[in-house]
């Protein structure tokens, strides 16, 4: 099912919007045994939701650009009234009391919440085993890692419990998931979709962006979340494009960067993938041209400073004061702090949170932290004299399909060290996505990575679109 | 070594992070790793290069103000729904002060 097939039925009324809801919720709820994907359903949202796109249609009115559509949340976007873990012991119970943008956005549009999707805690990880609540399987292999952060939403998407998805992305959390579960991912430009109500990991990383089956159904899941939001200062007043309109599988002409320092240490039947892309992007009619991207092997551990820096500071706030947990009460203040966060963060945040908290303390600052943000502005530098000779640059999204349950977990240095491909697109506030390209000898999914300007989110889905049509 | 056991503990206690025995070492273990890794970054002369903290657009010097209209903010009853302990419309918190 797409948005469109959705839109074609319920406007002949074949099939009622409040039907499909009950209908996904049913499948969904089955289904979430194999994969758990899902950590909270929403039906009576989602009927409300439903039934409200119903009587717009029986009213002759413009039902949504969105309408009818099932549509899954990662569990680090707030839903009032729906329960919002971010995966994590801390917010087991936590009821959120206000709405982010994005989700009043999708159901102005007519859009039907029916869930909260698994994922790392605080969106911390490239694999989903770092959930409070258990890791999500791959749907493609149920032995294998979804990847992560927003693996959830990668697999509800790929397993068909869900039309679309959210999840978020600082380091490549969404294009990682979408490439290892055969999905469309898109990280939009920063800025380009409001923050408020994003759980903050990462402020100057973070970006909220579509999964979907098709490039046109996360262009317009993107079209209807995207503009200025003045709840989010940091959201961009730039115009919105009509996305979907530019999608006409023409893209003769273009001219197609490839990072040769994309392909260091890429495995070969991830490369051999990649290079039969390239070659479909030849065919196009695509100008291919070798491009330098020379700080790319720097950018982990920019990447690594930065996010674990502010990571710190945005994690500071679950101190057992304000967010449903606490312990260590019958102690001083500090006891409490201490005991709250002990008890409620897994390793993987508390790894992250003393990092951060070791490269700003005082001695380090000048030497890591403002080391790497110098550091960043070489990786954007790369960027930008490539997008002068270039209209989009296309690459791996992963060095490795999705690997196995438990088979990186005890070596996290490796793990981040995955994050390669993906990180350098946030670092620069880039737009760019994950499109599926094939699959392996042992029928595991890659994704081909398209990266564009900012703000021309239109290059990166036309390359991704006409690709997909000629896959 | 990039960083010592004793290092981990400072840090812990900066964080008001409670650490036990067994993850205090393999913390160290594991930020050694990663800072190991870091290093790399020392290869590259920075000295005159701009951080960058932020990614920026260009804007009108007064765009990021919101227009000036009356909204109904939160209200305490919702704003304390999550509070572990609440009392008289406050979180309520250890005694900070003795009497």
């Amino acid at each position: 099912m797409t948005i469109d097939s959705i839109r074609t039925e319920l406007l002949a009324k074949k099939i009622s919007a409040e039907e499909i809801a009950r209908e996904a919720l049913k499948f969904a709820e089955a289904e979430n045994s194999k994969t758990n994907a899902y950590l909270t359903f929403a039906p009576e949202r989602a009927l409300a939701s439903a039934r409200a796109v119903d009587r717009k249609i029986a009213a002759g009115e413009d039902p949504g650009a969105l309408a009818g559509v099932p549509i899954a949340i990662k569990d680090v976007i707030l839903t009032r009234g729906v329960r919002t873990t971010c995966a994590s012991r801390m917010l087991e119970t936590y009821i959120p009391p206000y709405d982010a943008t994005a989700v009043i956005r999708i159901e102005q549009a007519g859009g039907v919440i029916i869930g909260k999707t698994n994922c790392d805690e605080f969106a911390m990880g490239s694999s989903n085993e770092n959930s409070a609540f258990g890791p999500v399987r791959n749907p493609v292999a149920l032995d294998r890692v979804p990847g992560g952060s927003s693996g959830g939403s990668a697999a509800v998407v790929a397993q068909g419990t869900a039309v679309l998805s959210l999840g978020s992305d600082t380091g490549g959390s969404i294009r990682q998931p979408a490439s290892f579960c055969g999905v469309t991912g898109v990280t939009p430009t920063y800025g380009r979709v409001s923050r408020y109500g994003l759980t903050a990991f990462a402020s100057s990383l973070d970006h909220i962006g579509p999964f979907s089956r098709t490039v046109r159904d996360s262009a317009r899941l993107l079209q209807v979340m995207a503009g200025r939001d003045e709840m989010d200062s940091t959201s961009a007043f730039a115009p919105v494009p009509d996305y979907v309109a530019a999608l006409d599988g023409n893209i003769r002409g273009m001219k197609i960067g490839i990072p040769k320092e994309f392909f260091d240490g890429l495995a070969s039947d991830t490369g051999d993938l990649i290079q039969a892309a390239i070659q479909t992007l030849q065919k196009l009619g695509c100008e291919i041209r070798e491009i330098r991207l020379p700080h790319t092997p720097y950018a982990v551990g920019c990447y690594y400073i930065i996010c674990t820096a502010e990571a710190s500071s945005n994690l500071a706030r679950y101190d057992g004061v304000r967010y449903t947990r606490r312990a260590g009460s019958a102690g001083t203040l500090t006891d409490m702090y201490r005991g709250t966060r002990e008890e409620g963060f897994g390793a993987e945040c508390k790894r992250r949170i003393m990092l951060g908290t070791y490269v700003l303390s005082s001695g380090y600052y000048d030497a890591y932290y403002l080391k790497a943000q110098k550091v960043r502005a070489l990786v954007a530098r790369d960027y930008a004299q490539a997008f002068e000779q270039v209209d989009a640059i296309v690459g791996p999204v992963s060095p490795f399909p999705a690997f196995k349950l438990g088979e990186k977990v005890d070596d996290p240095t490796a793990m981040y060290l995955s994050d390669i491909y993906t990180v350098t697109g946030d670092l620069a506030g880039i737009p760019c996505m994950s499109v599926p390209a094939g699959k392996t000898t042992e029928g595991l999914p890659v994704g081909l990575q398209v990266l564009a300007n900012h703000f021309n989110e239109t290059a990166m889905f036309r390359v991704a679109d006409a690709f997909e049509r000629a896959d | 070594m990039k960083i010592t056991e004793q290092e981990v503990r400072r840090v812990a206690e900066l964080a008001n992070l409670a650490l036990t025995e067994d993850e205090i070492v393999r913390m160290t273990q594991d930020m050694d790793g990663i800072l190991t890794h870091i290093d790399k970054l020392s290869e590259l002369d920075t000295s005159n290069v701009e951080p960058m903290s932020q990614v920026l657009y260009d804007a009108e010097e007064t765009a990021t103000l919101r227009t000036d209209i009356e909204r109904k903010p939160l209200g305490n009853a919702d704003a304390l729904a999550n509070a572990p302990v609440a009392g008289q419309g406050y979180f309520k918190v250890p005694r900070v002060i003795e009497k």
